[in-house]
């Protein structure tokens, strides 16, 4: 074949490009290939690709692809965290002249994949799984309000994910860290796929999200059961409201700066150039305009989690709503307000890092409400020890200590002693794991009940429970000490063997958090082994107070037969006190939208034109462009999207559930 | 809000005996606000990367050596004008005219073509003139936000195209007219940004 043919066909894309000199990443993919293969050929024997393709693939339903959600971030977390211990073990190792066993190329791309990763495919999945699963069910809907648009936001995070996943074997990930900073990530530092991976895949998952959060503020906004006024929102649905306004008005933010940057790369304009008049630094504000709202996006839904756990498992309505909604809100507008503390070194001059110090210490005031608030749900309450409140408490231990470093690196002068350093990746850290990642852990084995009709098993959630604490503790306390004494992030080799020892205890501390994910997964695992011991027919195990416990476990594809109406916050909690009955009969027709598969061809079409722009294949990208706008606009020519569940079809379900609670007594 | 809900005395009211049906696309203009002020903060970014970066010409050329302020007063017309016909269609489609309607629409459709028409040519123009998106950050950040504009246009006469492929075939009904509600909301809206950029890079432009 010609050469120019070859080019035309492939753009960058040869054999070099697929690392097979890397031992480490060909192992690697040995192992997901097989995987992989045994995967695909089991859902092949057991002819499953009929059944996953009508019922959840192409599903519309909030619960499904809510669930979906879950299983991508709980997929993504094995690799984000493979790239975190491969991390811990080299800096670990890599003493006393060693060079460990991770060459610089590679570490480079580990870090930044490890940071993107756990950002947008692990905990942006999980937080968005969570709400759409839990606020249609909490508000009293049946689903959101705009269905097919659920599915099609989740298919685009899922091409943002393969995207990244394909660079791990077809060519290479970026080297620059989270952020991708020019000038290191412009085209004449960084010449390679890298980035414009980074780029692309973004690009394509921050569709999903920006859309995913459109839908979810109109559901909130809209579709509110009759009597829920907006004072009577759970504190969850509230939380879940206040992230989405920040997903509309953040992301955008990060999209433009993604082609801004791409321009620079493909078109060679000069905005983040050094020359030609261009600004590094301009991208460097915008990317945190849209970052520090980021942050406040993945804590706010666990926020409300926890304000659901608390009041639930102390057996107390929450103390201090009012205050609870105030101070979300009041951080949602403070979060815009911040941003330049990430950069406090850039020079901007005292009276501005002043403000932006401030603002940053003013929005502990809310968040300390909000513990105390907590703390008073608890106080003089009849505390059930079970995992979710487990985890809440884990929360308030570590979080505290995560924002209280947070306030200190807040200080300007401070900061520019621990700016870069290993102490801000501890503090982070330990607010994202200690509040982030416990909430989530809070709110799968709240919800998980709800979702499947059976609880989680609690003696591995508990061991999960300890692994995970402990070893969040061992392995970011010693960075906190190694970032004091001014170790800078992103090294992969040290000379002071003094040092040495803290990487240590961190290596044993990741290990730690090892053997916690393996107990999780444990614990899905015999809990689905166990299920008819563990089932939960009532469809309120907790003795729960908000309008999901009302509906049975797993909840119908219409959630409830009729719409509830809200009297109380805690409307659940007032129908069990007021004496309600379920009703039996006078079940009616009920309105659904249907299923459809555009949204996976949409997403697909997204994937294969970011793999042809990232590897210069021009008749790629274009096909695919073309196809996708051919299908989005073929898509409208359909007017006919729902159907009615018919009332002999509600009746029969319920009904079977009436059989249950009566056998249950 | 249903008040007999939390009336004292009587029976508690605990869910609704009628389907509570949500209205086909209640959501949906509420979702397309949401929509628009989304690329509004796209646009908002490239205005603020043409605030800073807009006066770093780099030894190049500047706004008065390439503005053509005259074009681009007619080209304003051309937006200004398809903005006035979208109204006059959707005056139209309230009373239920299709033929009308239709007509407005391709006369909307058309103004936007020639907006994009002297909108390439100026780009031509300055291009050839070595005026390119390379040259200076300055003319970066002018191709970028122009450009996009022109891009959003595009798609709106792509989107308006579609639409009337959809009243000629089902008529005026429910779901065309939300649509067509939603393609004025978005006509609408890039003449309001148009105006941003009008004002703040070509006639501010001029004074620099």
């Amino acid at each position: 074949m010609p050469d120019t043919l070859t080019k035309f066909i492939f753009g960058r894309l040869t054999l070099d490009s697929l690392p097979l000199h890397e031992p480490i990443v060909v192992a690697t993919f040995v192992a997901v290939a097989l995987g992989g293969i045994a995967l695909l050929g089991a859902i092949t024997y057991f002819k499953l690709w009929g059944y996953l393709w009508r019922e959840w693939f192409t599903s519309v339903d909030h619960k499904k692809i809510g669930i979906m959600y879950m299983v991508l971030g709980l997929v993504m977390l094995l690799r984000g965290f493979s790239d975190a211990i491969m991390m811990r073990l080299q800096q670990a190792i890599a003493f006393n002249g060693s060079e460990g066993y991770l060459n610089s190329h590679h570490y480079d791309q580990i870090f930044t994949a490890h940071g993107v990763i756990m950002i947008f495919f692990v905990a942006m999945p999980f937080v968005t799984g969570l709400m759409n699963f839990v606020v249609p069910l909490q508000i009293g809907a049946r689903d959101v309000s705009f269905p097919f648009l659920n599915n099609f936001s989740f298919w685009m995070t899922v091409g943002g994910a393969i995207l990244v996943m394909a660079s791990l074997f077809v060519g290479e990930f970026a080297r620059t860290g989270w952020l991708a900073y020019p000038p290191l990530s412009g085209i004449g530092y960084s010449p390679d796929v890298g980035v414009d991976y980074y780029i692309w895949a973004l690009q394509v998952a921050g569709v999903g999200t920006t859309l995913s959060g459109i839908n979810l503020i109109c559901t909130i906004i809209k579709m509110r059961a009759p009597g829920m006024t907006m004072m009577r929102m759970p504190v969850f649905t509230w939380t879940s409201l206040c992230t989405n306004v920040l997903i509309v008005a953040s992301f955008p933010v990060l999209t433009a700066v993604l082609s801004l940057l791409a321009l620079d790369r493909y078109v060679g304009t000069n905005f983040f150039t050094n020359d030609f008049g261009g600004n590094p630094m301009m991208y460097v504000n915008l990317i945190w305009i849209w970052g520090h709202p980021e942050v406040y996006i993945l804590i706010l839904p666990l926020f409300g989690v926890f304000s659901e756990v608390t009041s639930t498992f102390s057996g107390k309505r929450l103390f201090g709503y009012t205050s609870m909604v105030y101070a979300t809100v009041v951080i949602t507008i403070l979060s815009y307000l911040v941003w330049l503390h990430h950069f406090f070194t850039m020079g901007s001059g005292a009276s501005v890092n002043s403000f932006f110090g401030i603002t940053t210490m003013i929005i502990s005031i809310p968040t300390g409400a909000k513990i105390f608030n907590w703390l008073f749900t608890m106080y003089r309450g009849r505390i059930r020890f079970e995992l979710p409140m487990m985890w809440t408490m884990a929360f308030m231990l570590t979080f505290v200590v995560g924002g209280m470093t947070g306030v200190l690196l807040a200080v300007p002068p401070a900061d520019f002693v621990l700016h870069n350093s290993l102490f801000l990746i501890a503090h982070f850290h330990n607010v994202i794991i200690g509040g982030v990642l416990f909430g989530l852990f809070a709110g799968i084995a709240y919800w998980w009940p709800k979702a499947f009709g059976f609880k989680l098993d609690p003696f591995w959630g508990k061991v999960s429970f300890w692994c995970w604490v402990v070893g969040f503790w061992f392995a970011f306390m010693p960075l906190y000490i190694l970032g004091l004494m001014g170790v800078t992030r992103r090294m992969r080799v040290f000379d002071d063997p003094s040092l040495q020892i803290w990487f240590v205890i961190a290596a044993f501390g990741a290990v730690l958090i090892a053997f916690g994910i393996a107990a999780f997964l444990i614990q899905i695992f015999v809990s689905i082994r166990k299920r008819e011991a563990l089932t939960d027919p009532t469809g309120d195990p907790w003795d729960g107070r908000t309008l999901e416990w009302s509906t049975s476990s797993p909840p119908p594809a219409y959630n409830f037969a009729f719409t509830p109406v809200v009297r109380d916050n805690d409307a659940w909690w007032d129908m069990k006190k007021a004496g309600y009955t379920r009703p039996l009969s006078g079940f009616k027709p009920i309105h659904m939208p249907s299923n459809t598969g555009t949204g996976v061809i949409l997403a697909a079409f997204s994937v294969a034109l970011g793999f042809g722009l990232i590897w210069y294949m021009w008749w790629l990208a274009a096909l695919s462009f073309v196809c996708l706008i051919a299908t989005a606009i073929g898509h409208t020519f359909n007017y006919h999207r729902d159907f009615h569940i018919p009332a002999a079809e509600v009746t029969q379900t319920e009904e079977a559930r009436t059989t249950l609670l009566v056998a249950q007594g | 809000m249903d008040s007999s809900a939390t009336t004292a005395g009587t029976e508690p009211v605990f869910h609704l005996e009628e389907e509570h049906a949500h209205a086909e696309g209640s959501s949906t203009m509420l979702g397309f606000w949401l929509y628009l002020m989304s690329d509004c903060l796209i646009f908002a970014m490239l205005f603020a990367a043409y605030g800073v970066l807009g006066a770093n010409y780099a030894a190049g050329p500047a706004p008065k050596d390439l503005f053509d302020l005259d074009l681009v007063a007619i080209n304003t017309t051309m937006l200004l004008l398809s903005s006035i016909t979208y109204g006059f269609a959707m005056l139209t489609m309230d009373k239920g005219r299709v033929a009308a309607t239709q007509a407005w629409l391709a006369v909307t459709g058309l103004f936007g073509l020639a907006f994009l028409s002297i909108e390439l040519y100026e780009f031509a123009h300055m291009i050839h003139e070595g005026a390119t998106p390379q040259r200076s950050a300055f003319l970066s950040s002018f191709f970028t936000l122009v450009g996009t504009h022109g891009l959003h246009v595009t798609f709106g006469i792509v989107w308006l195209v579609t639409l009337m492929t959809q009243v000629a075939r089902f008529g005026l009904i429910e779901a065309n007219r939300r649509r067509l509600m939603c393609l004025s909301m978005f006509w609408h809206f890039l003449d309001v940004v148009w105006i941003g950029v009008f004002t703040f890079v070509y006639l501010m432009g001029m004074l620099r």
